[in-house]
Order: structure tokens, then C-alpha cells, then sequence
């Protein structure tokens, strides 16, 4: 058994009284994609904050490959080897399609400094060029990121995750506000990019946070189970809908 | 595109050369003084229309660079010596002032910036012994370039016109680099550009720095071209000057400072005529900018274009619902 690519120990994070997560612990092994859902309020988010850096937690470990991460920032998680995408918009508005892509990946090369000397696509349009046609985007590649539809601006947003092969891709509902058409779309070339993204050959892991549950039951190997900031069950898809307990919580019948 | 883009900037450069050989003293004087603040507002343009640091303190550093060339100068030090240590001054105090934004941003970071500008403003007021206080440092000679004596104003004005090309062809390359695109990247969404590894910590203190340097070459280009300075051309009223220059030219548009330093500079005299109403028309006419091009004067062709596009958008759309 290989060793996981992400290892959360016992993370706990209050908000005051509130405990938004109570000990949290899990695994997700190098290809996985590990789906993350629960009611709102259950400590979804704080646990997608804490591992991107984006709030220290008060207690537990965050290890990647084997290496505490716990306090590093989003730069650093970043540089490290970890993508994510965001529930709201974010891209780059006033900067085409092509160039958000490749900002994405471009400080991962070389230093600062040599950056200054880099040509202005670091040598980056081609991979930029393959993700855009992989996710059928062409007809926009010139066009300003914020003057696309929204469902485009989610594909760009994706896309930019991706940019830099990075080893754990941390999808905030990747499906919210998207045209339902779209979903479909958006979980194959998920299910593509897990495949055979990689240059190196290795496949990246992904943790999707979602509300739509056919798409996680769809698209995840393995589900965690979040209410009130615990943990209820970690499993299989279809040991998840077997639960009576989530049953009961969550997804009702 | 690119030739025409190429035709045209070569074309400028012409006149630029060859325009000043016509006109009298005050024209050249005009055009030197342009060109300086060309030079100052470029490196603002990077701090504020780029990086999108909204900085109200650049005639600080327009200031320090002034004072750091003539008081070298007065002593007996080159000119030569003077810019490149002005420069480095004004990228180290520059880089100073990024501290604060590193916290606090848009107006709060306006404030803060506003605040330095006033502090260096009184030091450049009060500390007599170094700057001369009210009274200014006098007789700040022009320099020589290469055994030649640039005393002239139109020599002068090809010095200033010299400085103003290379360092307008290095910026365009800086922006050209990957640098352009992170700091494009750090103004349109700074916690998105950290989760893909932009340092925006480095680039913010950066996009001060550089504009600063930009600044402090302005600044000691303009003492020795007036041959006089005391610290009223370096208030925050200054500040606040450049800053609508960056604006009214165009914000994050590389040529943006041309036009917004020629609206600053020479409108004013154009608007001569008006007296006493100058300032009137020129408030009316800024504040009916803001309400129609609030992304400047260099914004109109791009509006054009969106307005064409989402014609055709919409003619599509109604070819397509007709066939429907």
C-alpha cells in the first residue's frame, strides 16, 4: 500500500463556542477522488479552509506526502503541490482566457528573479493550449475571463487548478450555480483529469466538497460523511447510500 | 497589427524629436516637464493600474529623488551619480511603504500612503540644514553627457526625451515577462493568485519599489531641469495630481501615463484662456470622465469593441431565435 497523499489526524477548529470541526480524521490515497459531504453547518468549509491554509486549526495534523503542513499558508500548500478551485468565481477578469491559465502555473517555475527574464507565456502556452481543448474552450482562448458566461468562468476556474500538475486538487463545489446540462460535462473531464492528467504518469487525488449527489456519487471513489463537525461514516458510494445513519441525517430516503 | 502598433510608436518618437526643434523656450519647457511626469506616472501606473495598490504618495518619492540629486549636486557629486542613487533610495523607501499594504488596502491603504506623503513632505519643509527648508536648494546645474553640455533646454529636453524611451522599453518588458501577468493577477484577485503560488507579498512590496525608482528618476530629472526646488511641487496635492493622471489616462494601459501626464501638464495651458475658470472647467471636465470612462481615456477603443461584439452577440442570437 502506497502512502496517502493527504493524512488528516484529529483536526479540531472552533468558531468561540461552536465547534465547527470536532477531531476529524482521514486518508486519500494517490488517484483518489475523495468526496466530502454533509448538511450545511457541519465543518464542510472550516476543513477545506484548514487544509488550503486559509485558517489554522486549534488542534491536529495536516500532513501531504508525508509532510506536516499544518501551519503553512496558501502560497506554500501551493508550491507544495496543492490545486484547488472555488464555489464562487474567481478568475482573472481582465486577463484572457489563455493568460489565466498561464499565471496559474508559471510561478512554479525557476525563481523570481529569473522570471523577470522568462518569455511572457513561460514557455507555458502549449500545456495551456492542451487544457483548453480538453475542455473545449477554444472558441474563447482570446477573449477576457470575465466576459464569459458563468458556466465558462467555472470551466476556466477548474482548468487553472490544473494547470500546474499538482499532486491534491481541493474542488470546492465545482457544480454550484452550473447549468445542469453542464454537470455532466464537468464530472467526466474530472473523472479525465484523474486519469491521465500527469506528465510524470502519476494521477492526482482530488477532495470535492458538493451538494449535488448524484454527481459525487458518480464521480467519488470514497465519501466522508460530515454532520456537526464529526465524522458519521467514511465509504464507498454505495456503502454510503447502504447507511441507515446517513440515511437518516443526510440523505433521507 | 503589431507593424502598425510599431509604425505608430516610431512615429511619436519623430515628433518627439523633431517637434521641440520649433517651438520656443516655454514649448520645450513644457514638453520636458511632460515627459518627466510621463516617466513618474508610469511607475504609478505599474504600483496602482497593474498591481492595483491604490498609492497616494508618489510625489513623496518624486520629492526624495529631487532633493537626493540636487543636494549630491550642490556637493559637488555628479549627476550621474545622483540618478542611479536616487533611484536606489526611492525603490528602498518605496519598498518601505509596501509594508502597509502588505494590511491594509484600497482607501485605508489611500490613507496610509497619503499619511507618508505628508510626513516626508514636513521633512523636506522643516530640516533645514539638508534641504534648505522653504528656501529651496538654488543653482542646481544641468549635467553633461559624455564631455557634451546639456545647459540647453532643447539638449536638456533629449536627455529627458533619452531617459523617458529606455526606461518606458524596460517597463514594457517587465510587463511583457511573467512579472506583468502576476502583477495583473495580485489587482484582479490576490487570494485566488496565492492558491496558485503568486508570491503577493513580494509582488505588492515590488509594485511599490519599482514605481518609486520610477518616481525618484522623475524627480531628479525635474530639479535639474528647474534648477530649483523647494518642497511645494511635492505635496500630496501633487500626489493626488499624478494619481488622477494614472487615471484619466488609463489605468493598467502601458501608454495610458502619456496621455494622462499631457491632460495634467499641458491642458492647463491650453485652458489658459479660461483665467480664472481653469480650474472650474477643469474640475467639470475630470468629474464627467469619471461618469463615462472611469476606466480612462485609453479605455474607449476597448469599449468599442465590447459594444460591437455584443451587437454581433445579440444579432446571432436573433438570427437564431428566427430560425427556431
Amino acid at each position: 500500500m502506497s502512502e496517502p497523499v493527504l493524512k488528516v489526524t484529529d483536526l479540531k477548529k472552533a468558531y468561540g463556542a461552536i465547534q465547527a470541526v470536532g477531531g476529524v480524521s482521514f486518508e486519500v490515497m494517490p488517484g483518489e477522488i475523495f468526496g466530502v459531504i454533509g448538511p450545511n453547518g457541519s465543518g464542510k468549509t472550516t476543513l477545506f479552509n484548514s487544509m488550503l491554509g486559509q485558517i489554522t486549526p486549534d488542534q491536529g495534523k495536516i500532513e501531504l506526502k508525508g509532510q506536516d503542513v499544518t501551519r503553512l499558508g496558501p502560497l506554500e500548500l501551493n508550491r507544495l503541490g496543492v490545486g484547488r478551485t472555488f464555489q464562487t468565481l474567481q478568475v482573472f477578469g481582465k486577463m484572457t482566457v489563455r493568460d489565466n491559465l498561464i499565471v496559474a502555473a508559471q510561478e512554479h517555475q525557476g525563481t523570481m528573479f529569473s522570471r523577470m527574464f522568462a518569455p511572457g507565456d513561460s514557455n507555458l502556452g502549449d500545456k495551456a493550449d492542451a487544457l483548453i481543448d480538453q475542455f473545449h474552450i477554444r472558441h474563447v482562448a482570446d477573449k477576457k475571463a470575465g466576459e464569459l458566461s458563468y458556466g465558462q468562468q467555472k470551466l476556466v476556474d477548474i482548468a487553472m487548478a490544473f494547470m500546474s500538475e499538482p499532486d491534491l486538487v481541493l474542488l470546492d463545489e465545482p457544480c454550484a450555480g452550473v447549468n445542469p446540462s453542464l454537470v455532466g460535462g464537468i464530472s467526466s473531464l474530472l473523472k479525465e483529469l484523474n486519469q491521465n492528467r500527469r506528465s510524470d504518469g502519476r494521477a492526482s487525488s482530488f477532495v470535492v466538497i458538493e451538494h449535488n449527489m448524484d454527481f459525487v456519487m458518480d464521480l467519488c471513489h470514497r465519501i466522508m460523511v460530515m454532520v456537526e463537525g464529526q465524522v458519521m461514516a467514511i465509504g464507498t458510494p454505495a456503502e454510503i447510500r447502504a447507511n441507515k445513519q446517513v440515511l437518516d441525517a443526510y440523505l433521507g430516503s | 497589427m503589431k507593424k502598425l502598433g510599431l509604425l505608430a510608436g516610431l512615429l511619436g518618437l519623430a515628433a518627439c524629436i523633431f517637434v521641440p526643434t520649433l517651438l520656443k523656450s516655454h514649448g520645450i519647457y513644457l514638453f520636458t516637464y511632460w515627459l518627466i511626469y510621463v516617466i513618474a506616472t508610469m511607475g504609478l501606473n505599474l504600483t496602482i493600474g497593474y498591481a492595483g495598490q491604490k498609492s497616494l504618495g508618489h510625489a513623496a518619492f518624486f520629492g526624495i529623488g529631487a532633493y537626493t540629486v540636487a543636494i549630491l549636486m550642490q556637493a559637488g557629486y555628479s549627476f550621474w551619480l545622483g540618478m542611479p542613487l536616487a533611484a536606489l533610495v526611492c525603490f528602498v523607501v518605496g519598498l518601505a511603504l509596501g509594508f502597509p499594504a502588505l494590511r491594509v488596502q484600497t482607501i485605508y491603504l489611500a490613507f496610509a500612503t497619503l499619511g507618508f506623503n505628508t510626513a516626508v513632505w514636513l521633512v523636506m519643509r522643516n530640516e533645514e540644514w539638508l534641504t534648505g527648508g522653504t528656501f529651496g536648494i538654488n543653482n542646481i546645474p544641468r549635467p553633461e553627457a559624455f564631455g557634451v553640455s546639456l545647459d540647453g533646454n532643447l539638449a536638456y529636453y533629449y536627455l529627458v526625451l533619452a531617459f523617458t524611451v529606455v526606461l518606458g522599453l524596460l517597463l514594457w518588458g517587465l510587463l511583457r515577462s511573467p512579472w506583468g501577468k502576476a502583477f495583473t493577477a495580485l489587482r484582479d484577485n490576490p487570494i485566488r493568485a496565492e492558491s496558485l503560488g503568486v508570491d503577493i507579498r513580494g509582488y505588492t512590496l515590488l509594485s511599490f519599489a519599482i514605481g518609486a525608482a520610477y518616481a525618484g528618476i522623475a524627480g531628479g530629472l525635474f530639479g535639474s531641469m528647474v534648477q530649483f526646488i523647494d518642497p511645494a511641487p511635492f505635496t500630496v496635492e501633487a500626489s493626488i495630481m499624478m494619481y488622477l493622471m494614472v487615471v484619466v489616462g488609463g489605468p493598467g494601459y502601458f501608454l495610458g501615463p502619456l496621455l494622462g501626464a499631457a491632460v495634467g501638464v499641458i491642458l492647463p495651458e491650453w485652458l489658459r484662456f479660461a483665467q480664472a475658470w481653469y480650474l472650474f472647467v477643469f474640475g467639470a471636465a475630470v468629474v464627467m470622465l469619471m461618469i463615462w470612462l472611469p476606466d480612462g481615456l485609453l479605455s474607449i477603443p476597448d469599449r468599442l469593441r465590447a459594444k460591437r461584439q455584443s451587437r454581433e452577440a445579440s444579432a446571432a442570437r436573433a438570427a437564431q431565435g428566427a430560425k427556431a
